[in-house]
């Protein structure tokens, strides 16, 4: 599953690309809501290991507008809410990530993303 | 006593290009569980199970740890990546997988942040060029050929694993006797002062499996 708390994880590794690579973006994408536990302590413990920019722009790019631009000291219910929905129910099944700095495109196809490259594009 | 997980929606014809939990894979299980408390109390954030196949080990560990956690594998055989992501679904258990080799896409987001790190590689020794071919080819051959000395695949993932381990964190690897394990543990603890023993050890026909603890040497 691409989740948007694993896109947050992803960097394009292609041989040589090591700035800008980060964060990836989608492009033609299908995406599937599947509802998930709500788990206030695991967001918690997860907040500070968040590209906070990348996620609110991922998010954007999916059409969800629910994430303020600073992640907030306050943790209230709703945003809590928002950023479980953002980060583990929006799930991107088809489509592709590319790499804006070199372009290298990954095919997501039911839910995981192909990030293979060939034998010379390796690091 | 952790349930084993449920594989019962997998098929033959799955298990045709997907390696099929052995003894290898229980020895894991067994080990992971000797150390079920020790896990619960790290609590990890984040579980990465490298060349995760059936997705037996993670939903395995999904079932000692809970859904306070990050499951992420990663497979070069996109069938096994298919399978992985089901086997979670069949027990419950979220599980995020990548089809690609190593870790390579996480190294830049999640330099020393994983808390957990399991790997059941292909460690069977073969000659050289069998293992290039069949991390080609992505598919069943993958799952055991493992070049000379069968280090092969497991020597590139050693090269590089300290770099994602937190600082509580552990690593569990299976290998056999032709590995070479003093030589592993001595190499770990010199060039990526990561200390490690013996969890457990198992003859299985003519294999003689063991699972490897890694921990950062703190003194
Ligand atoms: C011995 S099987 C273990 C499968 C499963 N974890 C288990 O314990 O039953 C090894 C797995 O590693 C995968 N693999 C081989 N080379 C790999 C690589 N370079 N990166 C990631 N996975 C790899 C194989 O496709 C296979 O699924
Ligand atoms: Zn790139």
């Amino acid at each position: 599953m691409v989740r948007l708390i694993t896109h947050n994880l992803l960097a394009c590794h292609v041989k040589g690309c090591n700035t800008n690579n980060f964060p990836l973006q989608f492009k033609d994408v299908q995406i599937e809501l599947r509802e998930a536990e709500f788990n206030p302590d695991f967001l918690k413990g997860f907040m500070p290991k968040l590209e906070w920019k990348a996620l609110v722009d991922a998010a954007r790019q999916l059409g969800d507008t629910t994430l303020p631009l600073e992640q907030p000291e306050m943790l209230d219910d709703e945003f809590l809410k928002n950023l479980h929905h953002v980060l583990l129910e929006i799930h991107v099944e088809e489509g592709v990530m590319t790499c804006s700095n070199c372009k290298h495109e990954y095919p997501v196809s039911n839910g995981i993303p192909n990030m293979l490259l060939a034998e010379h594009e390796i690091g | 006593m952790i349930p084993t997980p449920d594989l019962s929606h997998l098929t033959k014809e799955d298990f045709e290009h997907v390696y099929e939990p052995a003894e290898d894979t229980f020895l894991l299980l067994d080990a992971l569980e000797v150390d079920a408390q020790d896990l619960k109390n790290i609590a990890p954030t984040i579980c990465l199970e490298i060349g995760s196949g059936s997705g037996c080990v993670l939903s395995f560990i999904g079932g000692i740890l809970g859904p306070s956690t990050l499951y992420l594998s990663t497979d070069i055989n996109p069938h096994a990546c298919r399978c992985t992501r089901s086997t979670g679904a069949q027990n419950k258990v979220s599980i995020d997988p990548i089809n690609v080799g190593f870790a390579s896409p996480l190294y830049n987001r999640l330099k020393h942040a994983v808390d957990l790190i399991v790997f059941n590689p292909p460690y069977v020794p073969t000659f050289e060029d069998e293992v290039r071919g069949a991390q080609d080819t992505r598919d069943i051959q993958g799952s055991w050929a493992g070049g000379l000395d069968g280090m092969g695949v497991t020597g590139v993932f050693l090269e590089h694993v300290e770099e994602l381990l937190s600082l509580h964190a552990r690593f569990y690897l299976v290998a056999v006797k032709d590995n070479n394990l003093p030589k592993i543990q001595q190499n770990m603890l010199k060039k990526h002062g990561l200390q490690s023993e013996v969890v457990l050890q198992r003859r299985a026909g003519r294999e003689h499996l063991f699972v490897l603890r890694f921990v950062r040497n703190v003194m």
